[in-house]
C-alpha cells in the first residue's frame, strides 16, 4: 500500500503518482488520506490501480477515469467521476450535483444519494444511486444505465437518447420525451448484474423502468410545446 | 383609369422588402424557423470602417521587402509547460468532423502545417486523420462532450473550453439526421439519422467559479503541459474576458457575430451578439485592466478576411486572429465553378449557406462520399496555405507601412475611422478629428 497525504504533497504531486504508474505495475494499491474537500483528487489516472480516498472530495473527483478503482470514503462534490471512461468509481457517501456527467463507460456507484443532474449527458457509464437523485437526472441521456434505488426529482430523463433508467421508489415526474417502458427479462437481468457489480441488496421486482419515447429524436413543428 | 391623371410609381416597403416577404411566406408554408450555416450576412459595423494612418513625418516606415517584420507569436506561454509557437498570428478556428467532411477537416489541417499555424477540433471529437495531418492541433472542450476522452485530451497541444459562439451566443447546436452517417455517429454516441443537439451549457461547470476548478481539473489530466483557451462569444466582451482570466484562461478566444457556424436558426446568426469590430477593444481593455494584456492572449475571430482585417484586429489589441468561413472559402466554399448545382440546390455561388442539409457541392459541408470526394486535401490545403501566407504578407505591408517591425507592436494610434459608430466602438479617433466618441470632446 502506497500512502499519500495530501495536507503534505499536495494535488499535484498525488495526480503526478497516480497517473505515472505503469499499467503493469505491482505497485496497485494507493491510500490518500486528508483529501480536505480539495478538487481533481485522483483525476486523468489510466491503470488498473485501486485508490482509497479516506475523507471527503471536491469537484471532479476521478475525473476521466480510467481503469482504475477509486473509492471515496466521504462525500463528493460536483461532477464526481465527469466524462469517465472506464473502472469503477464508489462513493460510500452523498454525491452533489452532475455525478457521472458524459461518462462513456465504467461503473459508477453513489451509496447514499445524488444532486440534481445526476448522469446529465450519459455516453455508456452505468450509474448506481443506493438513495435518491435530484432534478434532471439522466438530462440528455444517450447511452448506459441510471439505476436509482430510492426516488427520482422533476424532469427525469428529460430529452433522453437511447440511456436506460431504473428507478425503485417514485418519479416526481418525467422530463420531456421520457416514458416508462417495459421490464422484460433482459431488463430484469441487466438490472440484477448491476446491482450485484454495485454490491447493493435490492429487489428487481421493485424498479420501473424509463426511457425514451424518440418522438423528439428529428425536429417537427406539431412537437413543438415539448421542447 | 383615366390616362390623364400622372400615376406613382410602384413602390416596395423598406420594413417588407422581398427577402423578408420571401422569409414570411417560407415560415407560413413550413412552419419551422430557418436553419442555416455560415454567420451574420446583414450589414454590421467591420474593419472596413477603419483606416491606418500609416507612417508620414511623426512615424518613420519600414522598407518593404528589406526590412524584418516579425508574425510569430507565443500562445498560453502563462500556465502551460509547452505553449503553442505559430509562425504567423492567423489560426483556423474550430470546426467538426460531421458539419465538414474528412476531407475538409485534412484539408484544414494540411493548410495550416504549411502555414505554420494551428487547426482546431470542433464540435464531435477528434479523428485520427485530422491529428496526423495537424502539426498543432488545438481540442475543443464543448458543452456536449462529443467524444471527449482523456486519450484525445493528452494527445492535442492545447485546450480550447467552448463556453459561447459568436454565431450563437447562449445557443448550443445542431447537427441535422441527415449529417449523422455511422462514423458521426459512433464520435457522437448517437443513433444514426436522428438530430444531434450540442448543449448550450456545460453540464458539470455554471460560473466562473466552476470554470476555474475545471480549469484546475484539465490542466491536472494533462500534466500542466497544454494552454488552456476559453473561447466566448462576442457578447459582453469585457466582463466575459475578465471572467476567463479570473478562471485561469491561458488564451480568450472572442467571437464576434459574424462568426460561422454549422448550423443554427437565422434569426438567432442575425440578432443575437455584438459585431468583431464593438468587441476587441473592451476585451482589450479588462486585459490592460488585470495587468494581463500581453500575459494572457486575446484570439479575435469572426467575419476576418485579409491582412487588413488581421492588421486592424492587432492593432486594436488582439495577439492573433481566428479564421473559419474564410478558411473553407479558401478550400472552394461557394466557388462559382459548382454554380449549376447551387442552383439546382435554390442557390447560388456566395450565397449557399444550407450547410446543415449535407449537399455542398463543393464537398465541405457534407458527409455523402461522392461529394466530399470532389475535395482533394493536398490541392485545397495548398489553396489555404497561399491565403494564409497573402493575408500575413498584407498586415506585413501595412505594419511596416506604419513603421512596425512586428505585427504585434501594431496600436490604436495607428488607426482612424470612417464613421462615428466605428470611432466608438473601436476607440479611435473619427478620420480627420481627435476625436473618440465617448472619451475626448469633439
Amino acid at each position: 500500500m502506497n500512502t499519500m497525504d495530501f495536507q503534505e504533497v499536495g494535488l499535484r504531486e498525488i495526480n503526478r503518482a497516480l497517473q505515472a504508474v505503469d499499467s503493469l505495475t505491482n505497485s496497485r494499491e494507493w491510500a490518500i488520506e486528508n483529501p480536505m474537500g480539495q478538487h481533481a483528487i485522483a483525476c486523468g489516472i489510466n491503470a488498473p490501480l485501486s485508490v482509497h480516498i479516506k475523507g471527503n472530495v471536491g469537484f471532479y473527483c476521478a475525473g476521466m477515469n480510467q481503469q482504475a478503482e477509486v473509492i471515496i470514503d466521504g462525500h463528493a462534490g460536483v461532477g464526481l467521476a465527469e466524462n469517465m471512461m472506464s473502472g469503477i468509481v464508489r462513493v460510500k457517501g452523498n454525491a452533489s450535483q452532475s455525478a457521472g456527467a458524459t461518462g462513456h463507460g465504467g461503473l459508477l456507484v453513489i451509496e447514499g444519494d445524488a444532486s440534481s443532474r445526476c448522469g446529465i449527458s450519459m455516453k455508456g457509464i452505468d450509474i448506481v444511486v443506493g438513495g435518491s437523485v435530484g432534478h434532471m437526472s439522466a438530462f440528455m441521456g444517450q447511452v448506459g444505465h441510471m439505476v436509482v434505488c430510492g426516488d427520482a426529482g422533476e424532469a427525469l430523463g428529460d430529452s433522453i437518447y437511447e440511456a436506460k433508467l431504473y428507478v425503485a421508489g417514485s418519479v416526481e415526474s418525467l422530463g420531456a420525451d421520457c416514458i416508462e417502458k417495459e421490464m422484460t427479462a433482459e431488463h430484469e437481468q441487466t438490472l440484477a448484474d448491476l446491482l450485484e457489480r454495485s454490491q447493493i441488496n435490492k429487489s428487481v421486482q421493485s424498479f420501473r423502468r424509463y426511457g425514451s419515447a424518440r418522438k423528439l429524436y428529428n425536429f417537427d413543428i406539431d412537437h413543438a410545446d415539448e421542447y | 383609369m383615366d390616362e390623364n391623371i400622372p400615376r406613382v410609381t410602384p413602390r416596395e416597403s423598406a420594413t417588407f422588402d422581398e427577402y423578408t416577404r420571401s422569409e414570411i411566406r417560407r415560415a407560413a408554408s413550413t412552419g419551422i424557423y430557418d436553419i442555416r450555416g455560415g454567420g451574420a450576412k446583414r450589414h454590421l459595423p467591420n474593419f472596413d470602417d477603419l483606416l491606418f494612418l500609416g507612417a508620414s513625418i511623426s512615424r518613420y516606415p519600414l522598407e518593404g521587402y528589406r526590412e524584418r517584420c516579425g508574425t510569430d507569436v507565443t500562445l498560453g506561454g502563462l500556465n502551460a509547460s509547452k505553449p503553442l509557437e505559430l509562425k504567423i498570428p492567423i489560426t483556423v478556428a474550430g470546426m467538426s468532423f460531421g458539419s465538414l467532411s474528412g476531407q475538409a477537416k485534412e484539408s484544414l489541417g494540411r493548410g495550416a502545417n504549411l502555414a505554420g499555424t494551428s487547426t482546431t477540433t470542433g464540435d464531435g471529437g477528434m479523428t485520427p486523420e485530422e491529428r496526423g495531418h495537424s502539426k498543432q492541433l488545438v481540442y475543443q472542450y464543448l458543452p456536449s462532450r462529443y467524444g471527449m476522452n482523456p486519450d484525445d485530451l493528452r494527445k492535442a497541444d492545447a485546450i480550447e473550453i467552448v463556453v459561447g459562439q459568436g454565431a450563437k451566443p447562449g445557443g448550443g447546436g445542431m447537427l441535422m439526421g441527415q449529417k449523422i452517417n455511422d462514423r458521426v455517429a459512433e464520435m457522437r454516441s448517437l443513433p444514426k439519422g436522428i438530430d444531434q443537439r450540442s448543449a448550450c451549457r456545460h453540464p458539470d461547470w455554471t460560473g466562473p467559479d466552476d470554470l476555474e476548478i475545471k480549469i484546475l481539473e484539465l490542466r491536472e489530466i494533462t500534466n500542466w503541459e497544454k494552454p488552456i483557451y476559453v473561447k466566448v462569444a462576442g457578447s459582453r466582451p469585457y466582463y466575459d474576458t475578465a471572467l476567463a482570466v479570473k478562471a485561469g484562461a491561458d488564451v480568450v478566444v472572442l467571437d464576434g457575430m459574424q462568426g460561422g457556424t454549422a448550423a443554427t436558426q437565422n434569426v438567432f446568426i442575425e440578432h443575437v451578439g455584438q459585431p468583431t469590430l464593438a468587441c476587441v477593444r473592451p476585451a482589450v481593455q479588462a486585459l490592460q485592466d488585470l495587468d494581463m494584456h500581453r500575459k494572457v492572449q486575446l484570439i479575435v475571430s469572426g467575419g476576418i478576411r485579409n491582412g487588413a482585417d488581421v492588421a486592424k484586429a492587432m492593432a486594436l489589441g488582439a495577439d492573433a486572429v481566428a479564421v473559419g468561413s474564410a478558411a473553407l472559402i479558401a478550400l472552394g466554399d461557394n466557388d462559382p465553378r459548382y454554380e449549376a448545382e447551387y442552383n439546382k440546390l435554390g442557390s447560388t455561388a456566395g450565397a449557399y449557406d444550407a450547410w446543415h442539409l449535407g449537399h455542398d457541392p463543393a464537398g465541405i459541408t457534407t458527409q455523402e462520399p461522392e461529394l466530399a470526394s470532389r475535395l482533394d486535401p493536398e490541392v485545397a490545403g495548398r489553396r489555404l496555405a497561399n491565403y494564409l501566407k497573402v493575408m500575413t504578407l498584407e498586415a506585413q505591408t501595412i505594419a511596416r507601412a506604419c513603421g512596425k517591425n512586428h505585427l504585434h507592436n501594431l496600436e490604436p494610434e495607428d488607426l482612424c475611422a470612417l464613421t462615428v459608430e466605428a470611432a466608438a466602438m473601436a476607440g479611435v479617433p473619427l478620420a480627420g478629428t481627435s476625436w473618440i466618441p465617448g472619451q475626448t470632446p469633439y
